[in-house]
């Protein structure tokens, strides 16, 4: 009965991986086909990824892409974070002032946040397309730090804040050497977050920029003349990239687990 | 010094760039050289806009029904897995979002095309071979696909931090693993499940890359509406005025999904 029920868990958690992976498992074998449209194959050939590599517009468009993720993911962790501190220590009055603005732009449909975005950026005459898809990704990006932060700072328990104040720590240390620890998976997970959504970002991008393409723009570009399987190689490029580095970050974060988890029992041997 | 002080530099950046925007829709939606007016709004609420609202609305419902009855038993089976396991499962449950949606929408024309893959299995099983793409389903498929991974994440999120004595004690104090399941970890787990829905319905409402892709245009949705009336027509009042609509619709979502986070029991006046 048992065996029966993890298999049925098993199967389930395999299926939704196969739905999830199907349609980039055929991305990544098409980028190998020799023709130019999918759907048929070929034969196997490099040249798409030969072709990707000369393209000055595609490497442009990847170095905008990637910056703008680090940089409006790191920024939006840092102002995100700090304001989910402030936000869970304010007053019920204040608070539910803020988080209903805070709420807009997490409601806020892509669509509308580039439209409006767009509108100021002509009105404050901000020109360069760079700079207004930066900080168009830092707006979007700080609500889903901060959602990603709430649910672990109430969750969180005052006392060892407390205790911490009690041992002699000032407010300050104590909030950067207990509770920033105990609320880090959320961070982590927020910057992750943020930065996956700018790198995965066409709508907001597509209305702010001035002539300044990031990848999907360029993607968009080229994929309303048809599909071009240059497209498909750096898609898969990106793919490996994403999973090795993914798993080179988890590999040491459970190393670390197994780590505390032999300090701590070192610890009460030695009590 | 107040902790809350830490909130400010994020106050004064969603006023410039969150609250500044949102009224400079609202002017636009309101005026027509300078003058107020209602003239806008009254051409939003054309039939023919309104019927392409509506499905809209019926559409983006379905995706996160969908999404939520596929996502929720993921975001639990992955909670009560051993913790190396789950954070290897749960980061691939995550990493094709770091794919490009367009990509991923891209790559599901593929398989839907008339001469894809999946017409491909047809025909090898013998069966008749169907027109996936642009149909309603596709569009559909898209979303749910592309939206999935927003609702795993804040159920699992809530579900994996969530006190395991609580079932332990429901089943202590005799609750089957089902009554303890519906009576205490499906209400504890409400914030997530909110979230989820959240960030579900609302992109899925006005999705307007996907229903190009897949739906080849005959499903136009809200946001191709208002695109168009953008950046094809230059016409920001009308714009404007439509965004407007979609904005208030939001705002209705959002209270609705408030009242049932103040019914779950959770404080009242927080979305997550």
């Amino acid at each position: 009965m048992k065996k029966l029920r993890t298999f049925f868990k098993g199967t389930y958690l395999g299926l939704m991986l196969c739905f999830l992976y199907a349609p980039i498992l055929v991305l990544i074998v098409y980028s190998f086909n020799s023709s130019r449209t999918m759907g048929h194959w070929t034969g196997f050939s490099l040249s798409w990824y030969a072709a990707l590599f000369h393209d000055s517009m595609v490497m442009e468009a990847l170095t905008v892409t990637l910056t703008i993720a680090v940089l409006s993911a790191a920024v939006a962790t840092v102002i995100g974070t700090a304001a989910a501190i402030g936000i869970h220590s304010m007053r019920r009055g204040p608070r539910v002032a803020v988080e209903n603005i805070s709420q807009l732009p997490i409601v806020n449909p892509d669509l509308v946040t580039g439209i409006s975005l767009m509108m100021l950026f002509a009105f404050m005459n901000i020109k360069g397309g760079y700079v207004r898809m930066l900080i168009a990704h830092i707006t979007f990006n700080i609500p889903y730090v901060i959602f990603s932060v709430m649910p672990k700072l109430k969750q969180s328990s005052n006392a060892l804040y407390e205790a911490a104040l009690d041992l002699g720590c000032t407010p300050l240390t104590a909030l950067w050497r207990v509770v920033l620890p105990d609320i880090m998976p959320g961070i982590v997970s927020g910057f992750i977050l943020a930065f996956t959504l700018s790198l995965d970002d066409f709508v907001v991008s597509y209305f702010t920029t001035q002539g300044v393409q990031n990848l999907s723009i360029y993607i968009y570009s080229i994929a309303r003349k048809g599909i071009n399987p240059k497209i498909n190689a750096l898609s898969t490029l990106m793919f490996v990239a994403v999973l090795t580095l993914l798993m080179v970050v988890n590999l040491k974060s459970i190393k670390e687990e197994h780590k505390a988890a032999a300090q701590a029992k070192k610890a009460e041997a030695r009590s | 010094m107040k902790r809350t002080v830490f909130a400010y530099p994020y106050v004064v950046w969603m006023l410039i760039f969150i609250f500044a925007p949102m009224l400079l829709i609202v002017y636009y939606a309101f005026t027509a050289d300078g003058a107020v007016t209602l003239e806008n709004l009254r051409g939003a609420l054309d039939p023919m806009y309104l019927e392409v609202l509506l499905r809209s609305v019926w559409m983006a419902l379905r995706a996160t029904v969908a999404c939520l009855l596929l996502g929720y038993p993921v975001a639990y089976l992955l909670s009560r897995m051993k913790k190396s396991a789950a954070s290897i499962l749960s980061v691939l449950f995550v990493v094709p979002m770091w794919m490009n949606f367009l990509l991923r929408t891209y790559a599901w024309q593929v398989l839907l095309n008339a001469n894809g893959i999946l017409n491909g299995v047809l025909a090898a099983l013998g069966l008749p071979q169907q027109s996936f793409l642009y149909t309603e389903g596709a569009v559909m498929l898209g979303m749910v696909y592309n939206f999935l991974p927003f609702m795993v994440l804040p159920i699992h999120t809530v579900l994996s931090k969530m006190d395991r004595s609580h079932i332990e004690a429901a089943s202590d104090l005799g609750a089957n693993p089902v009554q303890a399941f519906f009576r205490v970890t499906l209400p504890l787990s409400m914030p997530g499940v909110i979230s989820g829905i959240t960030m579900v319905f609302i992109p899925s409402i006005t999705t307007f890359a996907i229903s190009r892709l897949l739906g080849g245009g005959k499903f136009v949705m809200y946001g191709d509406l208002i695109e168009n009336q953008f950046l094809l027509m230059q016409d920001w009042g009308s714009g404007s005025a439509l965004s407007f609509i979609l904005l208030v619709l939001v705002l209705i979502s959002m209270a609705v999904m408030r009242r049932a986070e103040g019914e779950a029991g959770q404080e009242g006046g927080m979305l997550w």
